[in-house]
């Protein structure tokens, strides 16, 4: 699931940089003299080298992977999808038609809001987001997903919308392809 | 090069700059405290250890995020103040403008919130101030609205004015900047780091303050002339284009504080080089194009936009990781530094700085957005370096002028208690808020599904500690500031006594 893959890359993260710290920290009680100080501001130097290095070869390989195919479907373009999903937001409800779509196709959902901005975020039924995209009034928003498995997924608001934005959910059902 | 010596002459605060830093800093500690009562109450709200209905919790959502960065700007500009003076002619006017036009706009805001009901958030994000279903009129957006344009009147009478006195002793903003040995020459050692924090800031935040100008005076003009409607995305582009960079300037005023004062505790020298020159004229670039990644799931953006966003975030942390943060390790390494309280919260803040980047640039890519956009991993990296960058790098110049008042660097037991509360207490704050992002659970939300509150009963208790620990920061620093100076000459202090 990518909210873990997420969460420990970012933990990776975080723990490295503490752990950078915390070696740090332990050397800065220790004085040098001149020449233990000339040769730590030397190795300090190549670190700083492969350091870039390392970020650079992440921040490259990490856009491309992330970027080559873009996540977000053309908003111009035609999307062919076999399902099409209107779906409005408005204070506090949401119109959702068709309500019901099938597994393992693509629907188009074209998001659009009647008055505020609104989040349209679909968590699976493991409680889990599955994808969103914002309702914004005078647009509408195209999204394609593919819902892998049948269930009740959740619709819930993630734009804060005043006063009844926590109780703004609806549902989509979402049923075995035909043949399945 | 920033002085080596602890306490030096030209930093000495007296009669009219006293008042006025005294002024700036009691009202943020205080204001603090107050912001953070209103976090914990939200989060122990959402844990069901209170009661808060949710139009009251919407308007405390409202006055916590609008309070705090408010704040955060207030404090840090303070910190920019009190360096920038040393080496440009800065008027005291300005600065003391900056500060009563600033409680002008809290006291809109505040009487908008709480008695005129407004809880449109910090963000007024259009056409939400006009759509309020009856929960509070017209004129409280306005209320609130003409608040903030007070406070952006207030920086950028300051910035003008720091702008007017580095251009009168640089020659323009770019030479301030360092632009002119990006590329060879020999660069002046002499050339202050804070100048060139300070010209970044300048050029941002003004850009960012007039951005914020026009949509508040636009959503103005629709609240009274309903007929003048907005474009939403244009709006909101320019609301975060605002708002990002206004709370992102409190980072690069904030850490002037380490530049000045790190070396002087580690008493190794922290000189100026052309990798840290590049480092500002790039952050300087992204910090003012890197909006567009509060606008991933806004399709209708033009891609460019959404590619600039997620790349630009990424592009940020080079600056930060490879001479902010490196250059504050290599300084302290084997420096033989003996810990006080300004030296442990520099450190506290540079790593704050470091590690609230990591989830902050994992949010900033389009991919992982769509599923974690506006979950509580949005907070959960926000609070990460402000909580525990931002705010102690004002805490450690805080901590430093009350040390200079008594002549030695503050390091009492008290103060070695306090400061492990507000990071553990911190760190469980913001590791909950991200966890809970990684369950999905939503951000700004009055009330929470039952699977989501074990992760705000943990937040809550860290949130508590945190208070806690900035209670007695605030109490410390009011009393240390409000004691007249110690006798003796502050120059003869070391960095390693402490008391």
């Amino acid at each position: 699931m990518i909210q873990d893959a997420i969460w420990y890359i970012a933990l990776t993260g975080m723990g490295l940089v503490a752990v950078g710290f915390i070696y740090v920290i332990s050397q800065a009680g220790k004085s040098a003299d001149a020449a233990a100080t000339s040769k730590s501001a030397h190795t300090s130097n190549v670190l700083r080298r492969w350091l870039f290095g390392a970020l650079l070869v992440i921040f490259v390989t990490g856009s491309y992977a992330t970027l080559h195919r873009f996540p977000i479907p053309s908003q111009d373009a035609s999307l062919d999808a076999k399902q099409v999903v209107d779906v409005v937001g408005q204070q506090w409800s949401w119109a959702i038609n068709p309500a019901t779509v099938q597994a393992g196709t693509p629907v188009e959902f074209r998001i659009s809001s009647r008055d505020v901005n609104h989040g349209f975020a679909i968590y699976a039924p493991d409680g889990r987001i599955a994808i969103e995209a914002q309702a914004m009034p005078g647009f509408t928003n195209k999204l394609l997903y593919t819902f892998a498995a049948p269930g009740t997924y959740k619709v819930m608001c993630l734009e804060y919308c005043g006063l009844g934005h926590a109780p703004m959910t609806s549902q989509i059902q979402v049923v075995a392809a035909r043949g399945d | 090069m920033a002085t080596m010596t602890l306490y030096p002459d030209d930093e000495r605060l007296a009669g009219g700059e006293r008042t006025a830093f005294n002024l700036y800093i009691i009202s943020s500690v205080a204001l603090f405290v107050l912001m953070m009562l209103l976090g914990l109450t939200m989060r122990m709200s959402q844990a069901t250890w209170l009661n808060v209905a949710p139009d009251l919790f919407y308007r405390i959502l409202s006055m916590h995020g609008a309070g705090m960065v408010g704040t955060a700007a207030l404090v840090t500009t303070a910190v920019m103040w009190f360096f920038l003076r040393k080496y440009v002619t800065l008027h005291l006017w300005a600065f003391v403008s900056n500060y009563v036009l600033f409680m002008i706009g809290a006291v809109c805001i505040i009487v908008a919130i709480f008695i005129d009901g407004y809880g449109g958030l910090w963000t007024f994000l259009y056409p939400l101030p006009v759509h309020a279903m009856g929960l509070w009129t017209p004129n409280a957006a306005a209320l609130f609205m003409a608040g903030y344009l007070f406070i952006g009147v207030g920086s950028l009478l300051f910035y003008l004015d720091a702008a007017a006195g580095i251009i009168r002793k640089f020659g323009n903003l770019g030479r301030a900047l360092g632009l002119q040995w990006l590329f060879g020459g020999s660069i002046d050692p002499n050339h202050p780091k804070t100048v060139v924090a300070s010209t970044m800031v300048i050029i941002a935040n003004t850009l960012g303050i007039l951005a914020g100008a026009v949509v508040l005076v636009m959503s103005l003009v629709n609240i009274f002339f309903p007929e003048m409607a907005l474009n939403a995305l244009v709006a909101k582009n320019l609301i975060y284009w605002f708002g990002h960079m206004y709370i992102n300037a409190t980072i690069y005023m904030g850490v002037i504080a380490v530049y000045e004062l790190l070396p002087r505790y580690s008493q190794k020298p922290y000189p100026i080089s052309r990798p840290f020159l590049w480092s500002w004229a790039a952050s300087c670039l992204f910090v003012i194009v890197v909006f567009p990644h509060h606008l991933l799931m806004d399709y209708a953006e033009p891609r460019w936009l959404l590619v600039m966003g997620q790349i630009v975030s990424w592009g940020a942390g080079f600056p930060v990781f490879l001479v902010t943060v490196y250059g504050a390790l290599t300084n302290i390494y084997r420096s033989g530094m003996r810990w006080t309280m300004p030296s442990r919260l520099m450190i506290l803040s540079v790593f704050g700085w470091a590690a609230g980047i990591v989830p902050a640039i994992l949010d900033g890519t389009i991919r992982n957005n769509l599923v974690m956009h506006n979950t509580q991993w949005v907070p959960g990296h926000f609070h990460f370096y402000l909580l525990l960058g931002v705010l102690p790098m004002a805490l450690a110049l805080m901590f430093h002028v009350i040390g200079a008042r008594a002549n030695r660097p503050p390091n009492t037991g008290a103060d070695r208690v306090g400061f492990p509360v507000y990071f553990i207490g911190g760190l469980i704050f913001v590791l909950a808020f991200l966890d809970a992002g990684h369950l999905s659970v939503a951000r700004r939300m009055a009330t929470h599904l039952p699977e989501w509150q074990f992760t705000d009963k943990v937040g809550s208790i860290g949130a508590m500690l945190v208070v806690l620990g900035m209670l007695y920061f605030a109490i410390r620093i009011t009393s240390g500031l409000l004691k007249a100076p110690a006798g003796g000459s502050p120059r003869d202090s070391t960095a390693n006594a402490a008391g």
